[in-house]
């Protein structure tokens, strides 16, 4: 008992001091560098915004869409250095003139006073056809404007390409400095441009494995606090976290299942790393495989039906499929001496994974339909891939100069990215589902 | 049903601390806008709170047993592995035996296996290839007469390397368990 009322203890310290100091930590951001593969990027033009006499807004609306669309690697924004003209209402636009700039689209908006905040409105063009694409106003406070023009970001994207965008969701990801007893590890939440990292947990031992409930709302996580491997929930706007599983041995890998009812984890507790389904609600713990090998590294598919981990059951570690209440697996990784953690496409129709290849371990996406395993990255110590929610992107963690760092690559071949802090290690991405 | 009773003072714990939260005043309320010509967007997202865990603090006395002294058989502690292999290598069981035999004697003495491993490879199957290697070296100290409740085994994986560079000098370095008293 008496480890458990100390665990109570510190948890109660931390929250008063939490009420006390309300404080949000300047915390490093995480810096984007576009590292190429534009070639078959859409020419765009973002004008910069119309502002009403007087006003200042918090944040260039035009600037931080122009770089969520550049970030897509599917579009390729205009300098503003180079536009003739800045036009930010219908009537001032003359669409032959940017068609002559070679331009296939152009964005026109203005920020307005709306009560304490803003009324952003703006147009989308196609200006071959000469269409106005779309034209919608979003009223915003005037803390939120980053976030208002990622969802305009997100709006235009969707509109051109088809596809949800995803600069309006959010990347967790593990950041670490010092070593040994002197280091300090935090589990944080940015946007997915990187801009307003915040920290979720911070301890003196390790922290891994975040995953995101299916809702945005929590995270699951392993934390190694008071010499102990333990698997915490934590709902993100309170702060207020669940103890979901702490035996003897390991507690590890937690996933959520897509209706976030349950929480697929590795524990060793019976003497061997198997895979567990635990429900969240009335916590039964249900023991899905059974062999003495590893078996780790669980990851749903999109249907909930069945579960693909990680197994050294035939020899070298690959990955395997078997239905969510346990029972047979099959191997699905084809190729190559080492396959690990592996996750399903939003589609499901393909898995990232990482794979050993001549000694690197690499991201490689496999398409089910068609049996081919596509390389996405090229690294020597790859690892941790996840999807964007719209499947475009898969974030995974990198060494670039010695340190950790996070990279992003298109599944399609289009831009890549890598994401680095000024300091301190990076790792463990998690790409949060859609916000609800 | 120890497992059992654990969760369930997690709960307790957890709901402590919702209630301390609620009075403390940390409350969301969604906002919604009947607007029709626009929009409505959410303040910001909401801001993560954050949770600090504090370190246990260092009771130790200065010299805590024949493991600190140099000279003493005991002061090796650590067996090394190959990689992506749990085997224990002819070479540490002398060693092992060493701490079996003291541990023995001194039945009031606790262990914690800590199970390392190399960068390669994905990080929550080197969690799980720690905690083989600990289990292991378990396996063996119980058939050497130590007593399951002397010891208890921790898998690191990959986290907490000896050495932190990118090498087979630094690797070599992390694939280890050590007999912590």
């Amino acid at each position: 008992m008496s480890r458990f009322q100390h665990l109570l203890l510190i948890l109660t310290l931390c929250t008063l001091n939490l009420a006390g100091s309300g404080a949000v930590l300047a915390a490093p951001r995480l810096n984007i560098q576009i590292t190429g593969g534009v070639e078959a990027a859409q020419p765009i033009a973002v004008v910069p915004f119309g502002v009403s006499e007087g006003l200042i807004p918090s944040a260039d609306v035009a600037a931080i869409i122009s770089a969520d669309l550049a970030r897509t690697g599917r579009f390729k924004p205009m300098p503003t250095r180079d536009m003739l003209d800045m036009p930010s209402t219908r009537d001032a636009v003359d669409l032959r003139e940017w068609s002559l700039l070679g331009m296939n689209n152009l964005v026109i908006g203005r920020v307005e006073a709306e009560g304490t905040g803003y009324r952003v409105s703006f147009s989308l063009y196609d200006v071959f056809r000469g269409d106005e694409l779309a034209s919608t106003s979003l009223i915003s406070s005037k803390t939120g404007m980053r976030h208002t023009a990622h969802l305009i970001a997100d709006i235009i994207y969707e509109k051109l390409t088809g596809q949800a965008g995803v600069a309006a969701t959010r990347i967790a990801y593990v950041t670490s400095s010092g070593s040994g007893d002197s280091q300090t590890v935090t589990l944080k939440v940015a946007d997915a441009d990187g801009y307003a990292p915040q920290t979720i947990v911070s301890s003196g031992e390790p922290i891994m494995s975040p995953a995101w409930s299916p809702d945005g709302r929590r995270i699951a996580y392993v934390s190694f606090e008071n010499r102990r491997a333990a698997i915490y929930v934590q709902e993100l706007s309170s702060g207020r976290r669940d103890l979901v599983a702490s035996y003897p041995g390991i507690n590890s890998s937690p996933a959520f299942s897509p209706d976030g009812l349950r929480l697929a984890m590795t524990l060793s507790k019976d003497g061997n790393p198997e895979i567990y389904s635990l429900n969240l609600l009335s916590r039964e713990l249900i023991r899905l495989t059974d062999h003495y090998a590893i078996d780790t590294e669980p990851a749903w598919s999109p249907d909930g039906r069945s579960i693909i981990f990680t197994s050294d059951r035939g020899g070298s570690p690959q990955i395997y499929r078997m239905s969510a209440t346990g029972g047979p697996a099959e191997r699905i990784s084809i190729d190559g001496d080492y396959n690990g953690r592996a996750s399903y496409s939003p589609d499901g129709r393909s898995i990232a994974m990482v794979t050993r290849i001549n000694g690197s371990f690499r991201i490689g996406v496999l398409d089910l339909d068609r049996g081919i395993m596509r390389l996405v990255s090229s690294g020597d110590l790859d690892e941790s891939p996840s999807f964007a929610p719209n499947g475009s992107m898969v974030i995974y963690a990198t060494i670039y100069g010695g340190r950790g760092v996070l990279a992003a690559a298109s599944v399609d071949g289009g831009g890549n990215q890598r994401l680095s802090q000024d300091s301190g290690q990076v790792r463990e991405p998690a790409w949060s589902p859609f916000m609800k | 049903m120890r497992v059992l009773s654990l969760t369930s003072k997690a709960l307790f714990v957890s709901t402590i601390l919702s209630l301390m939260l609620g009075l403390s005043g940390c409350s969301t309320t969604p906002k919604s806008d009947g607007s029709s010509a626009s929009r409505s967007v959410p303040q910001t997202a909401p801001r993560p709170r954050e949770t600090t865990t504090t370190p246990v603090e260092s009771t130790r006395p200065v010299y805590a047993g024949p493991w600190e002294d140099p000279s003493s058989p005991l002061y090796n502690r650590t067996i090394y592995f190959d990689y992506d292999s749990a085997e224990i290598k002819p070479q540490y069981l002398d060693l092992m035996r060493t701490h079996a035999r003291y541990l023995g004697s001194n039945t009031s003495v606790k262990v914690t296996l800590e199970g390392n491993t190399d960068e390669r490879g994905t990080r929550e199957y080197n969690l799980a290839l720690g905690d083989q290697r600990a289990e292991t070296v378990r396996r063996f100290m119980l058939a050497e007469g130590v007593l399951p409740s002397q010891m208890t085994t921790l898998s690191y994986g990959e986290e907490r390397p000896a050495d932190g560079g990118h090498s087979e000098t630094a690797w070599r370095q992390n694939r280890r368990v050590i007999i912590q008293y």
